[in-house]
């Protein structure tokens, strides 16, 4: 089928099978591997993908629910070539360990903010909830997004 | 594999009637995984997403009518779900993630038919219904009997669960939604309990539900333990002895969750939970 969506600002048309896995699509297809696959059964969170605004799991996604809908994935976060508030924030605060959760980490921080611009630590900590990270603790990733929100709030940017 | 985007019920039935193998997708978070696992490839997929009828959360006079396909994050945006139907809402805050509750629908949960489905214990003591609809007609029935076993329902081919039909309860009314996992989030349930009280200005019982999920093939109640507790008051002490009555209701198994003789006594000493619960006026 031809599909047709918004895909990191751009509109996009591309030739696939209707039952492929939108994670498989990204990375394969479209070479946006910036999209992780960990566990492929929605426990993980590293296929996170924004869909509308709202993360959902690209893993559990077939490509024709893409149609006529606007995705973001990690490489449209900083298209301009420079780091958003996020992207700063876990640089700054040693959020990034081995690296593989981190694009999942982002785009649902990204959601998170859009619903609660003011979270609390535990807010933080259940909307993070379906990303796993293997390497960080969750201490530094929980630093980054409060210290993300802050910034959003004084309006730097 | 065809992935199909009907736009009414209607059109859905129409489709289902074509390629009576082909299988419905609501959200997707366990269908996608279980195709996965087993390669099984159906002919067609039909998606409900895109169906407007069955996108709608219905707020009338005595209850509350959720369309199949609305995702479990508008439920929990849903102010009287969040004010009046707090055991489901509660049960919904601690379902799988954020990222799985903004695909996966409630009657998805139901049509799993886990036996440690996290809405289910909920919409039992609720007194849910599900709304099926056969070649253009609509029955309801109740979702104690939908559910007949472990992925098991009274669903037959060719039919499809148009809503599910909370009643909104009379006010006082209390409900809750416990669950023991081994973690916070993303946990299937060890144990949990549901219950729906109604208690008098004395504090005594007028009437109670409870539920349990984990602890059986599917919901497990006890009429027994609630017959206990009638008239009796929310204290430590009813709830004990109506906890040892639950303990020889429930049917648990071991698994690598957790062992069935610390389910039995996690199955009774959510009871205790209940002891402090505060009342909502």
């Amino acid at each position: 089928m031809t599909l047709n969506f918004i895909l990191n600002g751009n509109p996009i048309s591309v030739e696939t099978p209707p039952d492929r896995r939108v994670v498989d699509l990204l990375r394969e297809d479209l070479g946006l591997s910036g999209t992780k696959e960990c566990c492929g059964s929605g426990e993980c969170g590293a296929c996170t993908i924004l869909v509308d605004g709202e993360s959902r799991l690209s893993c559990l996604m077939l490509a024709a629910q893409l149609e006529d809908r606007v995705i973001l994935t990690i490489e449209g976060v900083a298209a301009n070539g420079e780091f958003h508030i996020v992207q700063q924030a876990f640089v700054n605060h040693g959020a990034v360990q081995c690296g593989f959760c981190t694009p999942g980490m982002i785009l649902a921080t990204l959601d998170l903010l859009r619903r609660i611009p003011d979270p609390t630590r535990e807010d933080v900590r259940r909307e993070l909830s379906g990303n796993l990270c293997r390497c960080t603790g969750y201490q530094k990733i929980v630093d980054a997004v409060m210290a993300a929100a802050r910034i959003v709030n004084g309006g730097a940017r | 594999m065809e992935v199909l985007f009907p736009r009414t019920v209607e059109e859905l039935q129409k489709l289902m009637k074509d390629t009576p193998d082909g299988l419905i997708m609501a959200g997707g978070t366990d269908l996608l995984v279980k195709l996965r696992r087993t390669g099984r490839k159906p002919p067609a997929i039909f998606c409900t997403e895109r169906i407007n009828e069955l996108q709608q959360v219905d707020v009338r006079a005595g209850e509350v009518a959720i369309g199949s396909a609305v995702t479990l994050q508008r439920l929990l945006e849903c102010n009287t779900v969040q004010t009046e139907l707090t055991a489901l809402f509660q049960a919904l805050s601690v379902l799988a993630s954020p990222p799985v509750r903004h695909s996966a629908t409630l009657t998805g949960n139901l049509c799993t038919a886990s036996p440690a489905g996290d809405t289910l214990p909920p919409l039992n003591v609720l007194g849910a219904e599900v709304e099926v609809c056969s070649s253009g007609e609509r029955r309801r029935q109740p979702v104690a009997e939908f559910i007949t076993g472990p992925g098991e329902t009274t669903l037959k081919v060719g039919k499809i669960v148009t809503a599910v039909i909370i009643p909104r309860p009379t006010v006082g009314t209390r409900s809750v939604y416990f669950k023991v996992g081994r973690r916070k989030a993303m946990a299937i349930a060890v144990a949990s309990m549901a219950a729906c009280i109604v208690a008098g200005d004395d504090e005594k019982i007028q009437n109670i539900k409870l539920a349990w999920g984990s602890v059986g093939p599917t919901v497990v109640t006890a009429p027994d333990a609630e017959a206990y507790l009638m008239g009796r008051s929310l204290s430590f002490d009813s709830f004990r002895k109506a906890g040892l009555i639950v303990a020889d209701a429930v049917d648990p198994i071991d698994d690598v969750r957790a062992s069935a003789d610390y389910r039995r006594r996690v199955a009774g000493n959510l009871l205790l939970r209940l002891c402090g619960l505060e009342r909502s006026e």
